[in-house]
């Protein structure tokens, strides 16, 4: 077992269950700091679950999540963002009556200060945090993430696509420490895909984020991920590096089932 | 975007009015207001009053209900704890007007927030009950709490003043409604622009994500009530201080579903809508009024169709609005500027 020390973001014997389904199952793992960290497995084995625990969506029955040495078990969702633990989700969850820019400036919540007072007024100092939060996002993330054309567009008329990369954004602003992406290159095509791994990868080594990734597209997820891990109704089967995870008994059998489709899916 | 207008600040890029031109045609409004009491009638500035407490009022409930999406029916109640918080203070503690505008606000906050506590655990309908709630309890106080209130007959009101300088008629209390309006438009419009404004939208929008975010959904909501109700507070004592009078018969249920008519037709999470559909609801009835006087006049003998003809077109009107535009006058505005931005040449 490596040493839990150098763990950024540790899990330890997570159970959550729905009614009589359990959905996570005494899962622990960890990812250590400036990883990209995937988490994979058939539809239902509680991937989003494990991410809803680190976010306090859900609280699991059992276990313990300890970002940086402290145990964030019992946080409120609102307190963990500000620990700087960003996340994107499955189905896009944007604000989707604002702009662009507005979603983004959002993401900048917690690093903010101005309050109703201050606000209000919007002269001096809050004035100035706006401008310099406009700049940040302009040069850093939009930039990053070539989404200037769209940027004083309503969200809710956007592509998929380019929503999901909007999310993306807005995670961004939260200065993560840890990003959590819940299948962020789902329904996209493969040029899109291919746009959003290297967005994952330049997030990653640019702003050395942490990501722990969810992901179905094996390509994506070989490519790009430091470790892998492995769940099944609710329970680790197996981690370790892609190419490990490519050819561990217990992941071509239960993940895809038959050996000759997993060689085709895993492209092994 | 305005064929031509390149923006190259960012300062630049985040005003309000983007444009000289837009700047020009406010400053001729603002010369229009202040020019508006000296070349009408009085009772015109009466009306000019009535529009100035309801902008106060609905811009307060659209940053609640339009804004950060909670429905409020008991609108009215937090005006009437305004108006009673100043009469009160005025008469007993001998309070100037002056101090007693920022207490009125600061009580029907408190009132507003205490009423706002379900919000964090009911949505939609369910708040919308408990607002109601808010509503027949404060009107029950309001008239039962005889030693505070004086019950049905109510309280008297002095005239405001700043040394010898009295605010008795409508054309010298216009000073202080525009005085008002403009702070409250003008504070509304850049709090929704900066963080806590944003944090009310991403919760009207999607709660589930604000809180992922860091956007402390309670202290959120609870806030939204108290500024919410602050506005109502303040325009209920600007509005009793103009009557020079004070009675429970002020805030009627009718008025909370009438300033939550204003903000649905003026346009929900829009200042600018706030302010017309509080122009529209109190404008619509007097020209109706008007009009019905004019009716009168051609077709002697028909009083009793008429009159309350102007109910049902009333009525009307509001539900064509609707339907026309569910997005309200705010909208109806930005298609009107947008169509004249290019024109005449739109392609």
């Amino acid at each position: 077992m490596e040493n839990s020390q150098e763990y950024q973001l540790q899990v330890k014997d997570i159970h959550l269950s729905f009614g009589g389904l359990m959905a996570l199952n005494g899962v622990t793992t960890g990812v250590r700091k400036g990883e990209i960290f995937s988490i994979i497995g058939p539809n239902g084995a509680g991937k989003t679950c494990l991410l809803n625990c680190i976010n306090r969506f859900y609280h699991p029955e059992k276990g313990q999540v300890i970002f940086e040495d402290r145990d964030i078990s019992e946080m409120k969702p609102h307190k963990i963002a500000s620990l700087g633990i960003a996340r994107t989700f499955q189905n896009v969850e944007l604000f989707a009556h604002m702009t662009v820019l507005d979603n983004i400036k959002l993401g900048a919540h917690v690093h903010l200060k101005s309050g109703f007072l201050s606000g209000g007024i919007y002269y001096g100092k809050s004035r100035t945090e706006e401008i310099l939060l406009r700049k940040e996002i302009e040069e850093k993330i939009i930039d990053l993430l070539e989404i200037e054309h769209i940027r004083k567009q309503v969200v809710h008329a956007l592509p998929y696509g380019l929503q999901k990369r909007v999310e993306l954004a807005r995670a961004l602003a939260m200065k993560p420490r840890v990003l959590l992406l819940d299948e962020p290159a789902t329904g996209m095509n493969l040029e899109e895909t291919e746009d959003m791994a290297r967005f994952i990868l330049d997030i990653n080594e640019e702003w050395e984020t942490t990501i722990i990734l969810i992901e179905h597209d094996m390509g994506v997820v070989m490519d790009i991920s430091d470790r892998i891990c492995v769940l099944d109704f609710g329970q680790k089967i197996a981690e370790g590096k892609p190419q490990e995870i490519r050819l561990n008994e217990n992941v071509i059998k239960a993940y895809l089932g038959e050996e000759d489709i997993t060689y085709s899916r895993l492209g092994a | 975007m305005r064929c031509g207008d390149f923006k190259e600040t960012y300062i630049k890029d985040e005003e309000i009015f983007q444009s000289l031109f837009v700047k020009f045609c406010l400053g001729l409004f603002f010369i229009f207001l202040i020019i508006f009491p000296f070349v009408t009638s009085a009772y015109l500035v009466y009306v000019a009053n009535m529009i100035g407490f309801s902008i106060i009022a609905a811009v307060g409930l659209n940053l609640l209900t339009g804004f950060t999406g909670q429905i409020s029916l008991g609108h009215a109640a937090f005006v009437g704890v305004g108006a009673y918080t100043s009469a009160i203070l005025v008469t007993r503690l001998g309070f100037s007007f002056w101090l007693s505008i920022p207490f009125a606000g600061l009580i029907a906050a408190f009132a507003g927030m205490i009423i706002g506590i379900p919000s964090l655990r009911v949505k939609g309908l369910y708040l919308c009950i408990a607002t109601l709630a808010a509503q027949f309890i404060f009107e029950f106080v309001f008239i039962h709490w005889e030693s505070m209130t004086k019950g049905i007959t109510g309280i008297n009101i002095p005239a405001p003043s700043i040394g010898s300088l009295q605010f008795v008629t409508e054309k010298e209390f216009y000073w202080i409604t525009l005085f008002f309006v403009v702070l409250g438009v003008g504070y509304a419009r850049n709090l929704v622009r900066s963080r806590m404004g944003r944090a009310f939208v991403a919760i009207r929008d999607r709660d589930l994500s604000a809180e992922i975010i860091g956007i402390n959904l309670f202290r959120y909501k609870l806030s939204a009530f108290a500024i919410s109700s602050f506005y109502a507070g303040v325009a209920g004592a600007l509005w009793v201080t103009f009557l020079k009078v004070v009675t429970p018969d002020h805030f009627p249920f009718m008025l909370s579903i009438q300033y939550l008519a204003m903000i649905i037709v003026g346009g929900l999470g829009s200042t600018l809508g706030s302010i017309f559909g509080a122009i529209f609801i109190t404008l619509a009835p007097e020209l109706l009024n008007y009009l019905s006087e004019v009716v009168k006049a051609y077709a002697p003998g028909h009083e009793e169709i008429f009159v309350p003809m102007k109910e049902v077109v009333f009525g009307l009107l509001i539900v064509l609005f609707l339907i026309f535009e569910p997005r309200g006058l705010a909208e109806i505005w930005n298609r009107i500027k947008n169509f004249f931005r290019l024109w005449p040449f739109s392609y």
